[in-house]
């Protein structure tokens, strides 16, 4: 059986019978038996029988013709950030090695009432702080395309699934390019939404005012099969609403939707998981003529590898080819990009993660004999150092005393990023730039230098700080490593930015994952 | 000279839900941990959602203030860890980057002195930490998570109080106003909450936490101001601190944290959007508003005649001028009020009175009617009252079970006055000098032996026209 086959195709033999959902899932879940232990995409695995008793009844709802979500029994693998009922998620942190979560995330009772199928849970870096998975409390994942590489992170384990054929689709989450970046090392579809526009609700939070699920999948419409299931206004998550109203300010959402956040029906027990109607594949094939295109010069200079400036040289070229014009755009703001981001990122993380005190969960430390703060202070002993460094980070930029010289002036870059940004597109529809300015690297090659992987986040911070959706297009391989595409958009303009991402991987011919 | 500023915490105990999810707003009763969910008690990936009613609540208390109310309103996380705090930091507003809190600068009447209000903010209560356990050897913590979410109104004062006598007057205003409001009911226990700021010339500012009921915050307030004059006649120096108010020893205590070097590391919540508050809300929430206990006040001396002292007590009152607004009708107005300030409220003490009474508003018109009318005289409706405070039966019912019907039949009750006359005969034979006294203690004998139910005006005119008096 062909597992290289993508969401939308999956879906169509499916329904037509064409192909068995048992076989499929029984084949994928063989799949990653021979290559996850190489690999190590995934901390934990559903089980066999369990996965295959769902998709033996899917199987017989298409027999026998009865309503079968759009899913069709796709096996879809999780970060292990985005909670699922009953199972264990961790966010590869020692912390919350026991924690079984007891709800649903709301992306997942999306998918849930869509009939995917949840093969695993897969690896990140710690609480998704980091960019190459070599974060993990519980060991790295490998790049498919050379084991010895990294595959980028922080959703590292959830674009390798994706690369390696362990499953179809998988859900990651983005904070400062962590859907994006390891989708371009591993040569795959990375979307981040527009802020508010999927339901963090169960998204365990690392920087909640700047992050977002996000689909990893092989192609750009299997994105937007993704994003129509799990996008759209949450009453578990207000910030759903938010993104609604401005959706409707502007006109492009389902003309019945109440999209005021005046709603005082104050009902949480309703997990009325009400969707806008948008649908992201219509019109997704349109051609790109007058689509205005700009080349974002600030991503494109120093410390640029040469191959991943002459590929997107090269994907400019193409975008022209199919009638776009485009014209290089400077954001002087991005140059301090990288620094509000990780001091507003330290900030929110510092104060989200203080919850792991391990009163309420957590793991076994007994608590008797313990004054709480020296009890707390040895039980947050098991964060690992990435996570230890962003904390005191997150003590110290926002304190009474240095807020004004780092956090404050942080939020001032964020809001000036952001205006500025929303000038260029009034210009522009869509930007471009390389997802990351270099080629995948080696395991341990920079761990040891936090500075330079920070500073490897400098092309995709900026979707993240101004709240704007932004996708990574494989494009090409050089000396067998991939190289992504990004484009930005402006918020709620995901099905533009959905559509010239789909115009331009139709002018990509890419080789198959050598694992 | 003494200066005291006070922070009062109030829960907005009448909603639904919490301020962040749908677990009860009112907690009580409840056992230990029941009324909890993954929103307030944190669990990793769950997210605020804003009541939005509470917001409103909010508002009204900040109107009813006189507070300015921004234009649009945000939340603040205020970071700090204890195990009360299940997120370990604590969701609230901040007035340190734009004037963003619930109700801005306001001021309210206390008698003639005017206390001006700092600002309103609606905020998150934490859980409840239960000790156990005799000696520091065996001290055990308990966490009870059931209160945490709870959504409470900060109400700030300036340091305008200069008695203890003003705090209570204040707290008693204060407590009238959010009942009236609807928003709270002060009465329960560890709804109302107090931290108060005390300093007294000379000496610095003292904060005492902790302060868990409106009448200990007097007190505490009281020890407060005798500690530091003690202090100051002995020439030792009052430093800035923190106390506590140990409700046991009924003392403040020196607080061993240092609360005051905590750096809370205030930010934006990002899960919580800005709330606009557009005029149009701040225009329907005026209407909406339930008319002051001032205006209360003011209607029912000017309209209905009746008696300051009356009126006063009455209005102040939620439940007694709710069941007063149901009851009245212009013509017995002031007889309804006087029943129920002069009988129901001693009848009907407490909240747990209140709320096994059988009592209804048509009872009480019923009644107020049957005196006016002169069929049930005034110590007879007390009778009545006790019988359907208890019965809740029909008022008719009532007064003719007891047998409280006033006797109006002439002949009756001239054969009563008659009987009275030839009994009183040293008090006749003074009627003469003193006609006013006779006639009010004969017509008080007739009472007696009526068991009051004869009708007063009848029995006056009898009892004159046997006396031979005008």
């Amino acid at each position: 059986m062909n597992l290289n086959i993508s969401a939308l195709e999956f879906v169509q033999e499916a329904k037509l019978g064409n192909i068995s959902v048992e076989d499929f899932v029984a084949e994928t879940i063989q799949r990653i038996r021979d290559v996850d232990d190489t690999l190590h995409a995934f901390l934990s695995l559903s089980g066999y029988d369990d996965a295959i008793s769902q998709a033996q009844g899917i199987d017989r709802k298409i027999r026998s013709g009865q309503h079968v979500g759009a899913c069709f029994g796709m096996p879809i693998s999780i970060k292990d950030n985005i909670c699922i009922k009953d199972s264990k998620t961790t966010c590869a942190s020692r912390m919350l090695e026991d924690f079984v979560a007891p709800y649903d995330a709301t992306v997942i009772t999306r998918l849930r009432d869509s009939d995917a199928v949840f093969i695993g849970k897969t690896n990140m870096d710690e609480f998704a702080m980091g960019i190459t998975t070599e974060f993990s409390a519980f060991g790295p994942s490998r790049n498919p395309w050379n084991t010895k590489y990294v595959p980028g992170g922080s959703s590292g384990g959830s674009a390798v699934s994706v690369a390696a054929l362990e499953c179809v689709a998988s859900l990651g989450s983005d904070t400062g390019g962590s859907v994006r970046n390891p989708a371009s090392f591993c040569s795959v579809v990375g979307y981040k939404p527009t802020y508010g526009l999927v339901s963090r609700y169960g998204l365990i939070s690392y920087a909640n005012s700047i992050e977002q699920i996000g689909p990893i999948t092989r192609t750009v419409k299997d994105a937007a099969f993704m994003l129509n299931i799990i996008s759209g206004l949450d009453p578990n998550d207000d910030t759903t609403a938010a993104a609604t109203a401005m959706c409707c300010s502007r006109d492009r959402c389902d003309a019945g939707h109440d999209g005021s956040s005046n709603n005082h029906n104050h009902n949480h027990n309703n997990n009325n998981t009400s969707n806008t109607s948008y649908d992201y594949l219509s019109g997704i094939d349109a051609d790109i003529t007058s689509k205005r295109i700009g080349i974002i010069s600030d991503m494109m200079g120093d410390g640029i590898d040469a191959a991943v400036l002459s590929a997107t040289r090269d994907a400019i070229s193409k975008l022209e080819g199919l009638g776009a014009t485009c014209q290089e755009i400077s954001l002087d703001m991005i140059k301090y990009s990288v620094a509000a981001y990780y001091t507003i990122t330290s900030t929110e993380a510092g104060s989200n993660l203080a919850r792991y005190d391990n009163i309420r969960y957590g793991y076994d430390l007994p608590l008797e004999g313990y004054e709480f703060n020296s009890y707390i202070t040895k039980a947050r002993d098991k964060f690992g150092p990435e996570v230890r460094r962003r904390i005191i980070l997150g003590g110290f930029v926002p304190s009474a005393g240095h807020a004004g010289r780092y956090f404050l002036k942080a939020l001032k870059v964020k809001q000036k990023l952001t205006e500025e940004i929303n000038r260029a597109f009034q210009d522009f529809d869509v930007l471009i730039a390389p997802t990351v300015p270099i080629l995948p690297f080696c395991l341990g090659e920079k761990i040891d230098d936090p500075l330079s992987l920070f500073l490897l986040d400098i092309n995709t911070v900026t979707a993240n700080l101004t709240g704007k959706p932004s996708i990574s297009v494989p494009y090409t391989h050089s000396h067998g490593l991939p190289i992504g595409i990004q484009l930005i958009a402006d918020s709620m303009q995901d099905g533009m930015l959905l559509q010239v991402a789909n115009a331009l991987e139709g002018t990509t011919n890419l080789p198959e994952v050598p694992i | 000279m003494t200066i005291i500023g006070l922070e009062i915490h109030c829960q907005l105990t009448n909603l639904n839900s919490k301020l962040f999810c749908s677990c009860k707003a009112n907690y009580r009763g409840l056992s230990v941990n029941e009324n909890v969910c993954p929103v307030c008690i944190g669990l990793p990936g769950s997210l605020p959602r804003l009541n939005r009613q509470a917001v409103r609540k909010a508002i009204m208390i900040a109107m009813a203030l006189n507070c300015s109310v921004p234009d649009r309103t945000a939340f603040f996380r205020k970071n700090y860890f204890y195990p009360d705090l299940p997120k370990n930091f604590q969701i609230t507003q901040l007035n340190v980057y734009g004037d963003t809190s619930i109700g801005g600068a306001g001021k309210i009447m206390i008698g003639d002195k005017e206390i001006r209000i700092t600002r309103v903010q609606l905020e998150e209560d934490p859980g409840r930490l239960i000790y156990q356990g005799d000696s520091s050897k065996n001290m055990v913590t308990l966490v009870d998570y059931n209160r945490a979410g709870t959504p409470l109104v900060e109400i700030v004062t300036e340091p305008d109080f200069e008695t203890p006598r003003e705090v209570r007057g204040f707290l008693s205003v204060l407590s009238d106003l959010l009942a009236n409001l609807g928003v709270a009911d002060p009465s329960l226990e560890g709804a109302m909450r107090a931290d108060a700021n005390v300093s007294i010339k000379g000496g610095r500012r003292v904060e005492i936490k902790n302060i868990g009921s409106f009448h200990d915050l007097e007190k505490a307030v009281q020890y407060e101001i005798v500690r530091q004059e003690s202090l100051h006649s002995r020439g030792i120096a009052i430093v800035q601190e923190t106390r506590h108010w140990d409700d046991k020893r009924r003392v403040t205590t020196t607080s061993r944290s240092k609360e005051e070097d905590l750096d809370y590391r205030y930010f934006l919540e990002g899960d919580i959007p800005w709330i606009a508050i557009h005029p149009g809300i701040k225009e329907a929430l005026q209407a909406e508003m339930p008319e002051s206990i001032e205006s209360k006040k003011r209607r029912y001396i000017s309209e209905y005649g009746i008696p300051y002292q009356v009126a006063d007590v009455l209005s102040s009152d939620k439940f007694f001028s709710d069941l007063f607004e149901d009851s009245f009708s212009v013509a017995n107005a002031k007889e309804v009020a006087n029943i129920i300030t002069t009988d129901l409220m001693g009848l009907m003490d407490t909240r747990e009175h209140q709320e096994a009474s059988k009592l209804t508003a048509v009872h009480l018109r019923e009644l107020a009617d049957l005196i006016l009318s002169g069929e049930v005289s005034r110590i007879s409706s007390k009778n009545a009252l006790h019988e359907i405070v208890k019965t809740g039966k029909d008022t008719l019912q009532v007064v003719s079970e007891l047998d409280l019907g006033n006797v109006s039949d002439e002949s009756e009750l001239s054969s009563v006055v008659s009987q009275v006359v030839s009994e009183e005969t040293r008090a006749v034979s003074e009627a003469h000098d003193n006609p006013q006294g006779v006639l009010h203690y004969l017509v008080g004998q007739v009472m007696k032996k009526t068991r009051g139910k004869a009708d007063p005006k009848l029995t006056i005119s009898l009892v004159k026209r046997q006396l031979g008096l005008p």
